[in-house]
């Protein structure tokens, strides 16, 4: 009988909820090695269905790029004053989905929150691929990528430096520095893993983890300077995460275009790419779950604790998208205050409507317990965030060209050309098919995290039942 | 005296660090605690309590690095706007230090995160080749005690490691 709120929610938590337990104490660590080896091995099916449809996707992208190479910028339908287009807005995107690997490997780890160790290691590999994905889109932007190397710092007899004071060379120094580190970091924390499976690995792959894992042997002078080099060099990455996404978001902040001219255009990027790679990390923790069969690893309170962190985030990144609406409003820039009128009420209205609504009102789903606790609830949304913060990412782009300072920009509405959107897609290949390689080949669970993490927790058990015998037994003595 | 290698694997680390702290006790002749390696699955900082602090210099490569990163990335780039001293600059700062303070965090933390890599390679010694006596079971679930000690002294040591339930015990013969 169902009389109170109360026993209402009892009720509908025995009905929604299934009781998903976290990882078990007690499993046996053979049985983690087993189980995380046997993923570089037999997947489910699904693995390859999204490995060829990542690899037909990034053909197209390819194919693309071959035709915009040879043909001209102009078949991207870029032009003045649409300069950058979904290209930009793309690349954006990407730097904004790497920063949830620091944020799940470096921030989390630094606060000792132990729930992250059966994740971190895909979330750290995501950063290096979109990392890897954004760089792409320098290039592809540029037009004649055979020119590349004049945006590298080098002397030369001509002294074509590139101007050290613009946003475009710190972009570059911040992104390489970033990718380079993080790839390190994922390395690094990976190398343990790597001669477990030089110890289970035979014929080539013997040979390849062996080099890999240097001849990681576990001892106890390698675990300390293991130790202290993985806290330095999370310590390292968390600011340069904050900075490269404050960057990215000078390109912007620094210039006189209307929209763009907005002190808190840097934290608001950061809190975007934190949501957004929050967002993704639902995304692939579900695919992997199901993939690799990570059922007893990537359980449902991890699930729960990384859908509440993106909330949130996304609570934070919506605090700031008003705050930049409100100070434009109220603000005494008659331009940007236009730009954010057309934004809202021309032609690309639907679509910044579309990216409020998905990027502020979509997440207060996940505000209850019985749809945190849905995983194909969770899919959808986690993908419905990614398509708002990417739209996020295209309206701070595409309308500040459609509606600039100057009149004559008022009547260039550009709608992206296909060759555009072929790129755009092919970069969603390009990624996915990376990622769901190095899945295959390396660990994407850390093996010895999660025996720590069992190893530990088992202690505090044991630790907390002793404790409450101890204070059982000196009571029973108080009484007699 | 010729010296030799022997591992033992135990199941767990409570039984490892017992048998390392009777052995610390024991004051064996031919045999130096300096000469014990814990080899485990996980880290067990607790070891440094019976082992004393391992030896770990990171945080001075990490200082250097991060010093050569800062000072010298400032230098750079601040030397290559000086070679633009024939440029009119319209009145502006020929090293603007504002601009320049975003270039030099950047290889501040490039170059700290590069040497503080390479001191945890010279470090923890990587790459090595890995000891003969390796056992693929200590990155499994086992703990492995390594040590070196005289041949004299390797039978006591021996008898140590079975009363505190050792699973193996592998030797090698005398260097």
């Amino acid at each position: 009988m169902i009389n109170t709120f109360e026993d209402r929610e009892v009720a509908v938590e025995k009905r929604f909820i299934r009781k998903e337990k976290d990882i078990r104490e007690d499993i046996a660590w053979a049985q983690i090695n087993k189980d995380v080896l046997k993923s570089l091995e037999r997947p489910r099916m699904l693995f390859w269905v999204i490995f060829i449809a990542s690899l037909a996707l990034f053909m197209v992208g390819v194919a693309c790029e071959i035709y915009q190479y040879q043909t001209g910028m102009g078949v991207a339908n870029l032009d003045n004053p649409h300069v950058w287009g979904l290209y930009i807005g793309t690349f954006i995107f990407w730097i904004g989905m790497s920063h949830s690997g620091t944020l799940l490997s470096a921030i989390l780890h630094i606060m000792h929150a132990d729930w992250r160790k059966p994740i971190y290691r895909f979330a750290e590999a995501m950063t290096t691929f979109s990392l890897m994905t954004a760089g792409l889109f320098v290039m592809v932007h540029l037009g004649r990528v055979w020119q590349f190397y004049y945006v590298v710092a080098y002397p030369n007899e001509r002294w074509t430096w590139p101007n050290f004071q613009s946003p475009l060379v710190w972009d570059a120094t911040a992104i390489f520095t970033y990718l380079t580190s993080s790839m390190i970091f994922l390395y690094i924390g990976m190398i343990p893993d790597l001669a477990i499976c030089r110890d289970n690995a035979t014929g080539f792959r013997k040979k390849f983890y062996t080099f890999l894992s240097l001849g990681w042997m576990g001892t106890d002078r390698q675990w300390a300077n293991f130790r202290v080099t993985y806290l330095t060099v999370a310590c390292f990455l968390i600011p340069l995460a904050v900075s490269v996404h404050s960057i990215v978001a000078t390109d912007f902040a620094v210039s006189q275009q209307p929209g763009w001219h907005i002190s808190s255009f840097p934290p608001y990027f950061v809190a975007g790419a934190l949501y957004s790679g929050c967002a993704a990390i639902i995304t692939l923790f579900i695919v992997l779950r199901y993939v690799f069969r990570f059922e007893e690893y990537m359980t449902m309170p991890i699930l729960e604790k990384t859908a509440k962190l993106t909330f949130a985030i996304a609570m934070v990144w919506t605090y700031l998208n008003l705050v930049e609406y409100a100070s434009t409003w109220y603000g005494n820039d008659m331009y940007a205050k236009q730009a954010l009128i057309y934004r809202a009420t021309g032609d690309y209205a639907p679509y910044w409507w579309m990216m409020n609504f998905l990027g502020s009102v979509v997440p207060f789903s996940m505000a209850f317990k019985r749809v945190r606790n849905n995983i194909p609830a969770m899919l959808v949304i986690s993908i419905l965030l990614n398509v708002g913060m990417w739209l996020e990412r295209w309206m701070i782009v595409s309308p500040t060209f459609a509606n600039g300072i100057y009149p004559w920009t008022w009547d260039h509405d550009q709608w992206p050309s296909m060759i555009q959107w072929g790129i755009v897609a092919g970069s969603f290949g390009w990624f996915n098919m990376l990622f769901m390689l190095f899945c295959k080949i390396f660990p994407s669970v850390s093996m010895y995290e999660v025996k720590e993490m069992v190893y530990h927790r088992s202690i505090h058990t044991r630790e907390t039942e002793a404790s409450s015998i101890n204070q059982e037994l000196a009571v029973e003595g108080a009484a007699s | 005296m010729s010296k030799s290698h022997m591992l033992a694997l135990f199941t767990d680390f409570d039984e490892a660090s017992n048998a390392i702290r009777e052995l610390k006790a024991s004051n064996l002749p031919g045999f130096n605690l300096k000469d014990v390696t814990l080899k485990s699955p996980i880290e067990h900082p607790e070891i440094e309590e019976l082992l004393g602090k391992r030896p770990v210099y990171v945080q001075f490569f990490t200082l250097f690095g991060a010093l050569f990163g800062s000072i010298g990335g400032f230098l750079f780039i601040s030397s290559s706007q000086a070679t633009f001293l024939l440029q009119p600059k319209g009145g502006k700062p020929i090293i603007p230090i504002p601009p320049d303070m975003v270039l030099t965090y950047e290889l501040f933390i490039l170059f700290g995160v590069y040497i503080t890599v390479l001191g945890f390679f010279i470090g923890a010694k990587l790459p090595m080749k890995r000891h003969k006596l390796y056992n693929a079971r200590v990155s499994e679930d086992q703990i492995g005690i390594l040590i070196k000690a005289e041949d004299t002294a390797m039978p006591a040591i021996k008898d140590l490691f079975t009363r505190h339930k050792a699973l193996e015990i592998i030797g090698e013969g005398s260097k």
